[in-house]
């Protein structure tokens, strides 16, 4: 995790859910690139953040890529985000005594006939899954996004609302960690819509 | 990837690598734990299991409110302790296997078939699958207590603990067991022995989860007990809308409910096309 630092945040909110990232990649202290994004989309309404070593950032992003479209094309539907959690985990667990070095977040809204409920998932390294029903982080930053989020979050936010929570949550931490930082970005899920913005940061 | 499902069993292709990475001095993220107090007893009509809700990641609480009561089979449930994924995968992959069990056998499953199953995995693993479990249910020899210990060990007891605040839960039941109490008073128990692992022991905390089964049936008292719920916030935390300062912005818009115009066409049909 402190090879390429990192760190990612998702939350619940009214009808939507938001999930951020910073942008730092590094080697050790060095800064090596400050455009690394952590998420990824994997269906219109589901988008994973993966922290961690960028090498199995990349390796799980593209398997991820692999798996959901063999299942898109098996079952001829699109993926739920529980389903995907579960297949998150399932997929780490197979390495349990090999794991890739990520701790993977989850955030997405189920599909419109379902009522676009609100999904957020965090797993470990080995892929035991939390389901909260307020906020996950993960990533170097973690105990610092704790505390942030713990104090900032609240229920019933609307999708403004939520990006304002989620970016100061995400700016906060990062700005008290060493290794995550430089710039950010948010996307925030709403049943019609999903609007990414890149934030202003800190670049030290 | 030569095809979406491996072989079955675990994969060690990163282990060189890990140990690699290991040895110039980088650090390993921890795995969640499950620091917990988990415990069962023998009462009248059949076996209470209990744990707290609390999952660990070192020093940090990871989950304030997780499930540690497994299902196992309708009259079977498993309490886990220790790798919070390997009490969750060992215990899926036991009751996925006792399923196929009873469809196999056609009769109802018992609690010894579950222990013996646990037991050969974990043994097979030589204590590396790091589940502490305590497994509990009522089949048609009657009702069974068991603990399961991470190397393949197993116990049948009266009343059980395991986890770290086993030691804290186990004073109360020695103080306070005896045999065959009622339903009430064995629920108020295992509460009790749950409630000393909560507030005594670091890796426990938050609620109470209990699960009563009888020859008659399981119920599951989820949060059975919440003695540490949170007090409502005095002040809020919410931002003017415009604070935060971006310089890109993306939407992407969905099509969100599709209407399909009817287009009319002149009685007896369009005329065709001959120019």
């Amino acid at each position: 995790m402190e090879l390429n630092g990192g760190s990612v945040v998702a939350m619940v909110g009214k009808n939507c859910v938001a999930i951020a990232s910073d942008l730092r990649l590094g080697n050790q202290a060095l800064t090596i690139a400050t455009n690394f994004e952590k998420t990824f989309p994997i269906t219109d309404r589901i988008i994973i953040g993966l922290p961690g070593l960028a090498t199995d950032v990349i390796t799980l992003k593209e398997r991820f890529r692999y798996r959901v479209n063999m299942y898109t094309i098996k079952e001829g539907r699109e993926i739920e985000p529980e389903t995907f959690a579960h297949l998150v985990s399932s997929t780490l667990y197979e390495r349990r005594f090999g794991p890739f070095f990520v701790e993977p977040v989850i955030a997405g809204l189920t599909k419109p006939s379902e009522g676009s409920v609100p999904f957020i998932a965090g797993t470990d390294l080995i892929g035991c899954l939390t389901l909260p029903k307020d906020f996950v982080v993960s990533g170097t930053a973690s105990d610092k996004l704790f505390g942030m989020a713990e104090s900032l979050w609240e229920p019933d936010l609307g999708p403004e609302e939520l990006f304002e929570t989620i970016s100061q949550t995400l700016m906060n931490a990062v700005d008290r960690d060493a290794f995550s930082g430089w710039g950010a970005v948010v996307h925030v899920i709403t049943p019609d819509k999903v609007i990414t913005r890149t934030l202003k940061g800190r670049m030290d | 990837m030569a095809d979406v499902y491996n072989k079955a069993g675990f994969d060690f292709s990163n282990h060189v690598r890990n140990s690699f990475l290991q040895s110039k001095g980088v650090p390993f993220p921890k795995a969640t734990s499950t620091g917990t107090t988990i415990v069962g007893c023998l009462f009248k009509d059949g076996i209470v299991l209990g744990a707290d809700t609390r999952a660990t990641e070192g020093p940090i609480v990871a989950d304030k409110n997780c499930e540690k009561i497994h299902y196992i089979t309708d009259n079977i449930r498993c309490c886990g302790a220790g790798t919070a994924a390997d009490t969750e995968f060992t215990t899926a992959l036991i009751s996925s296997n006792m399923e196929l069990h009873a469809l196999n056998s056609g009769r109802k499953p018992r609690v010894v078939t579950a222990m013996t199953m646990l037991k050969q995995y974990l043994f097979r693993h030589q204590g590396a699958i790091g589940a502490a479990l305590v497994l509990g249910g009522v089949d048609s020899t009657g009702a069974h207590l068991f603990t399961v210990a991470p190397h393949g060990s197993t116990d049948k007891l009266p009343y059980v603990t395991m986890g770290s605040g086993s030691l804290a839960a186990m004073a109360v039941f020695e103080s306070q067991w005896r045999k065959d109490l009622d339903r009430e008073s064995a629920i108020n128990l295992v509460s009790a022995a749950i409630s000393a692992g909560i507030f005594n022991d670091l890796g426990s905390g938050s609620n109470v989860d209990v699960c009563v089964i009888t020859a008659e049936g399981t119920t599951m008292l989820r949060n059975h007990v919440t003695p540490n719920e949170r007090g409502a916030k005095e002040k809020r935390y919410k931002f003017r809308l415009g604070t935060t300062a971006w310089t890109k912005e993306s939407v992407r818009k969905f099509v969100v409910d599709e209407s399909v115009t009817q287009i009319s066409v002149p009685a007896g049909g369009e005329a065709m096309d001959i120019s």
